[in-house]
Formats: structure tokens, sequence, C-alpha cells
């Protein structure tokens, strides 16, 4: 079975003018199964948003190929099938906002796809309650404060249904309940919609709930696999610039210092629970 | 000791669109106090007025009612001192790279200063000792700011108020889009610049983890209005109010209050893994051997 996205030895330059070119990615390999939530993290210009944007043929490859579900991005006849199969919030909301109020800016997607008008005020409402942005729903999105736009930008991709999201650093400017409440729908998205989900973060909490952790360096791949495993390796983390997610981290160097605490932990609830086979029960315990 | 704060706003209060049918009141009766040097943390929900309130520290807005006192005196009081206003107060907007024009970083970083009509040769002390500030080499002045990473191109724009040489430093979420090394760099290098300089700094951030590490106090702003002002520690005992308001208390102080939940005499003002790490290990250890 081939993948849901690929990215087979692709090489990429950004195209300045003739002399100029900025080389990102260099026989780069990605492959994405259907349904998967894969979170990407790396260094600032590492690639993440050249890789996102080659997901959805708003770049092509010089050379390689992108499918998306089997569908070269290269081809001009496939571009509209393309979108709409894969859709993004990019790193900026400001760019992506088109129209002068918020619901319409939400229901602007579903109508191009010609969602039935009933279906798409459905959609706008659930997708602007499930962002928060529901009171605001008449406001003008340029009048909204960072935060309230890239809620906005979040709502018109949840309205869309696509059969895949690729979330270019959503939470960037969210307040932690905003970001929680980002990551809640994304995995309710990819759970019971099994929609595919591509996410670009700096959170190392945020990838750590992902299926998948890829972990690009410089226009490569350093890492892959689960969070579990990916977030044990954080001498490599760090060089590359990167982190690992603090419970994570507290419990390597009580390893190290030779704490008995087992598997691979994530969570501060995973932590707290082994925190207690560590502490001295008598001596410690509150008396009541 | 000068006991005046810095800055001091009187109930202030900021209403968008006033006298229209879409009124929006950003700020309500806002009274706060700086005090001289400090480092105060501001959070709050989006939308909760944070920047809107900033944008009143150097004279960007003007209260719908209540005043602004910078050195005890009102901003608005003389209209033509609200240049020196600016200069006093350097403010640096989110996302502060896109508002890089200039051909070269150090000419960017210069703006402030010429505008400020500096002579030549402290326009270049200052572009110079800038760079140093934000650890970026010389050999970064003659570069388009334009060929930089975000990371670097963050640091040139913090670079430009601080060459202003300011008084109070006001940053709005200097960290949002950096990399965790990038995050960590620039938090540093705001200590550092304030520990050099004695200047006072208000920090808008949505990282209750980086507000914990680095703040003297924190200002919280709800709906509008600050909900509290006070130490790290006070600020961070009201967990539950706190996630009411859409904000959080940092990782490690969550994970010593499940522990305390859970009956072990554990201190919760914690915030920073290396804290946590040296209670747990003291306590492990402590236990091992009976003693305590
Ligand atoms: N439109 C463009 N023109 C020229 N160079 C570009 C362009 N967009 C990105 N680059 C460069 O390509 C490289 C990869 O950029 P990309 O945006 O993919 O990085 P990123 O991993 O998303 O970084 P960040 O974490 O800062 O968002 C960087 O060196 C960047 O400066
Ligand atoms: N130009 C404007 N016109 C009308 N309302 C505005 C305008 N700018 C901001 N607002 C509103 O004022 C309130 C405060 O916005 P502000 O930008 O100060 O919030 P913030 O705390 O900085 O949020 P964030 O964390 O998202 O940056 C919000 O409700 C916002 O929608
Ligand atoms: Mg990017
Ligand atoms: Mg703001």
């Amino acid at each position: 079975m081939s993948a849901f996205i690929e990215l087979k030895d692709v090489s990429f330059a950004y195209e300045l003018d003739e002399t100029q070119r900025v080389p990102v990615l260099r026989h780069f390999n990605l492959s994405v199964e259907k349904g998967d939530f894969v979170a990407v993290l790396g260094h600032n210009g590492c690639g993440k948003s050249t890789v996102a944007k080659l997901c959805n043929a708003i770049e092509v490859p010089q050379s390689g190929t992108v499918l998306v579900n089997g569908m070269d991005t290269k081809e001009e006849e496939n571009l509209l099938e393309i979108r709409r199969t894969v859709d993004m919030v990019f790193q900026n909301p400001d760019n992506q906002i088109v129209a002068t109020i918020v619901e319409d800016d939400v229901a602007f997607g579903p109508e191009n796809l010609g969602v039935e008008p009933q279906e798409i005020r459905r959609r706008v409402d659930q997708a602007l309650k499930d962002v928060g942005m529901y009171d605001l729903r008449f406001s003008e999105p340029h009048k909204l404060s960072g935060g309230q736009k890239q809620r906005v930008a979040i709502a018109g991709i949840i309205a869309m249904q696509p059969a895949c999201i690729v979330l270019d650093e959503p939470t960037a400017m969210l307040d932690p309940r905003g970001r929680k409440d980002v990551m809640k729908t994304v995995r309710m998205l990819n759970r019971d919609f099994g929609i595919t989900v591509i996410y670009i973060t700096h959170y190392m909490d945020e990838a750590a709930e992902a299926n998948r952790v890829v972990v690009m360096h410089k226009g490569d791949i350093l890492l892959d696999g689960t969070p579990r495993d990916v977030f044990q390796q954080d001498d490599v983390l760090k060089k590359a610039g990167l982190d690992v997610p603090q419970a994570t981290e507290l419990s390597l160097q009580l390893r190290r210092a030779g704490a008995p605490l087992s598997g691979k932990i994530l969570t501060i609830d995973e932590l707290s629970l082994q925190l207690e086979a560590l502490l001295p029960r008598s001596a410690g315990r509150v008396e009541s | 000791m000068n006991d005046t704060p810095i800055l001091r706003t009187e109930n202030l209060t900021y209403i968008y669109q006033k006298g229209t049918s879409s009124e929006v009141a950003a700020l309500q009766d806002v009274s706060v106090e700086i005090r001289q040097g400090e480092l105060v943390g501001v959070i709050g929900h989006t939308g909760s007025g944070k920047s809107t309130l900033i944008e009143h520290f150097n004279a960007l807005k003007k209260g719908t009612a209540g005043r602004v006192l910078l050195d005890g005196n009102d901003i608005w009081a003389d209209k033509s001192k609200i240049r020196a206003v600016r200069f006093r107060v350097g403010v640096c907007f989110q996302y502060p790279e896109y508002q890089l024009f200039e051909e070269t970083v150090a000419k960017d970083i210069a703006f402030g200063p010429r505008n400020m009509g500096l002579p030549q040769d402290e326009i270049d002390r200052r572009v110079k000792e800038a760079l140093t500030n934000v650890g970026l080499s010389e050999d970064y002045a003659e570069k388009s700011p334009f060929d930089l990473s975000g990371g670097e191109k963050r640091r040139v724009a913090i670079a430009g108020i601080m060459a202003m040489e300011p008084q109070v430093l006001v940053l709005d979420e200097p960290c949002a889009g950096l990399d965790p090394r990038g995050r960590a760099t620039v938090l540093q290098m705001i200590a550092d610049y304030r520990q050099k300089t004695g200047c006072t700094v208000l920090l808008v951030t949505h990282s209750m983890e980086e507000v914990a590490a680095i703040a003297d106090r924190i200002l919280v702003m709800n709906q509008s209005r600050v909900a509290f002002f006070d130490t790290v520690d006070n600020v961070f005992a009201h967990a539950e109010e706190l996630q009411t308001m859409g904000l959080d208390i940092p990782q490690m102080t969550q994970l010593m209050l499940s522990l305390r939940e859970k009956g072990y005499d554990v201190p919760v003002n914690l915030y920073t893994v290396q804290q946590v790490y040296d209670t747990i290990f003291a306590r492990w250890k402590g236990g091992v051997h009976g003693a305590q």
C-alpha cells in the first residue's frame, strides 16, 4: 500500500532570482499514512513550513516527487483536488483571512466546495464553538487580537473537513487553554473523522500527543518514531536546538542520578505516579 | 532609592470604536504601579487586553479615560514631550521582524537612535553594543535583515529597541514562534540586558513556565481588567482561578500539586525542572537513609 502523502527523493530550493537560490531540502523522503497524526519538530529555518507547502502544492519540488493520495503535485490538473484533500493553517493568520466578518471567513472554504447552505451553517457554528469564537462570530477579523485571529483560521479548517490537515504552528499565539482546545480539536478530528494530521510545532508537549514525531534538522530527518521513543533522546534533541517535555526531562535526570523510575515517561501524571515509589512515605507525608 | 513608580496607570480605560454600536472595552479601570528596575511578566487569555495596555505605555494609544504616568508625570500633560516618552519606553511589538525594512541590519538597529537625533559616533556605538546584547557578531551588521532566519530577525528587532537605551523595555511575546534554543537565548538576553542596565522590563508571554522562571511579579489580565498583580508565588497559588481564566500554572508546579494531593508534604512553589529535581533528589536520598 502506498502512503497518503509521499515525498520521494525531493530536492527543493527557493529561487530568488537567476543567480540566487536558497537550498532547503536535498533528497528528502517522508511518507505519512492515512489517518496518522504526525508532529513535525525542528529548529527555526530547518524547512518545516517548506515541507508543509510541498504537501498541498503551494510549492513543487525541483526534483523528486510529491504524491497526495496518489496525485502528483506537479500535474496542473490535480491542483484543485489536492487543495481539497489537504488544507492548511498557516503560521501567520493575517495571511489567510479573506472575509470581513468572522463567520463568513469560516464559511468561505465550505462554500467554495459547494457544500449545502444548511450544512454550512451547522459546520460554521460548530467550528466556531470548538475554538471558542462563537460569541465573536459577527466581529471583523482584522480587529481581533493575534490569538483570536489564529482561532478563526483554525475554525475555517474544521468547517472544511478535508481528508488531511496541515497545521503550521497553530498555537504559537494562544493562551494555555487555547492551546489545549486546539489539541483537543485536532485529536478529535483525527480520531473521530479519521482526518490525517500533520502538526508543526515548537512545543514539545504538543508533539508528545501525536502518534508519530518527525524531527527535522537542516533540511534532513534527524529522528522519526513514537513520541515515547523520540523524547528519550534528550541529548540529540538538545544538540539540535530542541528540547523534551519537562516531565521527560526530569525523569531522565533522576534516572541518571540512579533513581529507579521505569518506562519512558512523557506526562506529568505518569511522572507523579512514579515518584510515589521514590518519595519516603512516612517522613514526607502530610499528617491529616 | 526612589519610591515613585517608574510607570503607573490610574483607572485606565480604553474602548475601541467608541461611540459606535460595536464598542469593545479592551481595558477597564486598570490601575497598576510598575517599580523601577523590576521585571514584570504580563499574562492573560487571548484578547484580555495585554497588547492594548502596552500600547498605552509609549503613548501609541490614549486612554478613553484614566491616566498613564511616567516617573510621576502624566505622559499626555504636555504633547510636545510625547516623542521623549517613546524614547524612554521602548516597545517591541508582537512579531517585530515584520517591521524590519532597512537594507542592512546596522541601519535597522540605527533607526531608533537616529530618530532621537543622536550624533553619528554615538549611533555607531549603540548599534555595536545592541548587536552584542542580542548575541549577534559584527558580521551581521552589513547583512540584509531579509536574509536572516526567523530567530535572527527577532533578535535584530529587539536590538533596535535596546539601541534606544530605554528606561523601560516592553516586549510583547518576544519568544513566540522561536524554537526552544531560540526561546532560551532571547530570555537570557533580556535578563542579561536588565542586569547590565538596571532598566525596568515588562514581558508579555503565554508561557507560564517562562514567566515563573524570569519574573519578579506577574500582572494577570482577565477580560480587560487586572485579575492579579503579585509575586510569582502568590499568583501561582491561585491555580483554579487561573485555569478559569484560560491560563494555567507551570508544569512543574502541577507535578508538585499532584504529589501534595496524594499526601506528600512537598513545597508547591517550584517552577523549573532544576528546582524540582533538587527537591525530589534531597527527599529521595533523605528517605532512603532514614534521615529528615
Ligand atoms: N519565500 C522564501 N524565499 C527565500 N527563502 C525562504 C523562503 N521561505 C523560507 N526560506 C528559507 O528557507 C529555509 C527554510 O524555511 P522554512 O520556512 O521552511 O523553515 P521552518 O522550519 O518553517 O522555520 P520556522 O520554525 O522559523 O518557521 C530558511 O532558511 C528560510 O530562510
Ligand atoms: N483594532 C481593534 N478594533 C476593535 N477591537 C479590537 C482592536 N484590536 C483589538 N481589539 C479587541 O480588544 C481586545 C483586547 O485585544 P488585545 O490585542 O489587547 O488582546 P491581547 O491580550 O494582546 O491578546 P493576544 O494574547 O491574542 O495577543 C480584544 O477583544 C480584541 O478583539
Ligand atoms: Mg515555519
Ligand atoms: Mg497581544
